[in-house]
């Protein structure tokens, strides 16, 4: 067993442990910690795959990003997990006869299907010099073949930012902060009141004046 | 030697395994999540892997995209979890029948 075999059962092992405790884990922060292992564990398998650039944007997009996000929410939220837990174990023989399913028709088609065991010779002759980069093959085809693809990721992560911030924003109904658009828009009859004051009811005022404007 | 087979294989199994997560976790949603951003890593790995062993750039293109739309699902779907927590002060998947589907 080469080497090469050998990273890739240790990183598969973990890999795949590490997806057995998310799924089972008893406190929903374990089951996060374990997928960004997971993570890690696919990152190391892609860079054996020469895709280092997706590896390492794997490692910054969802460890970086996405898993905060995931620990963020599952610390803001006050779970009862003893509820939770109740009825875990029940539906676990039909999830592990389908699971078991899957798994072995999956194998069973790909391990006799693709038996090729290298990358072709003019891709691995082209990978091996030594100005090679995946990055810039990557940028290369993303932005000529691929650039209208681009665009509308681009315009779904922007509905994306705007549908989650208008879901989770709200007001408190103490907040004192000033709405500027309706401090513009307000006329003066909106605020200001005159009053007629008559001045025998005034007598022991110094100066009855004949008109007093009022705040409301 | 590593065959392409190998890594599909693993693939395979990643994926039974968050099939068999979404089935075991009916009560909590976040680990629902997690465990369909399990799945995608899966499908992932298998577009890495053709990408390398065919030599073909589309295949990591495709895992770029789909890495986009997880991140941008993931996002959404932890608003619309905070939003459900707000209302009903639980995120158990059993108690969101007021759709009456």
């Amino acid at each position: 067993m080469d080497v090469q075999s050998a990273l890739f059962y240790a990183f598969s092992a973990v890999l795949l442990f590490a997806a057995f405790r998310v799924i089972t884990a008893r406190n929903p922060v374990h089951a996060a910690l374990y997928l960004v292992l997971a993570f890690f564990q696919a990152s190391a398998l892609w860079m054996m795959l020469r895709a280092e650039f997706l590896a390492i944007t794997l490692v910054l997009v969802y460890v970086g990003a996405v898993m905060v996000l995931f620990l963020f929410v599952v610390m803001m939220l006050d779970i009862n997990i003893d509820s939770m837990r109740k009825g875990f174990w029940k539906h676990f023989p039909l999830a592990a006869v389908m699971g078991a399913v899957i798994a072995l028709e999956m194998a069973a088609v790909l391990m006799g299907g693709f038996r090729v065991t290298s990358a072709p010779a003019a891709a691995v002759a082209s990978q091996a010099a030594a100005d090679y980069s995946n990055t810039k093959e990557l940028g290369k085809v993303l932005y000529s073949q691929y650039l209208l693809p681009l665009q509308a990721a681009a315009a779904l992560l922007l509905v994306a930012i705007i549908a989650a911030i208008a879901l989770t924003l709200r007001e408190r109904k103490d907040s004192k902060a000033i709405d500027a658009s309706e401090q513009v828009r307000v006329k003066r009859q909106d605020r200001v009141r005159l009053l007629k004051i008559n001045p025998s009811t005034m007598a022991a005022a110094p100066e009855p004046t004949e008109a007093k404007e009022t705040k409301t | 030697m590593i065959s392409l087979g190998h890594f599909l294989t693993l693939g395979g199994l990643l994926f039974a395994l968050s099939v068999i997560g979404i089935f075991l976790n009916r009560k909590n949603l976040i680990v629902l999540l997690m465990a369909i951003e399990l799945m995608l890593l899966a499908v992932n790995m298998n577009f890495v892997a053709f990408s390398y062993y065919l030599g073909d750039m589309a295949g990591q293109i495709f895992v770029f995209f789909i890495l986009t739309v997880a991140a941008a699902e993931s996002a959404i779907g932890l608003a619309i979890l905070v939003l459900l927590f707000r209302n009903k002060s639980s995120i158990n998947v059993d108690e969101l029948n007021t759709l009456k589907g």
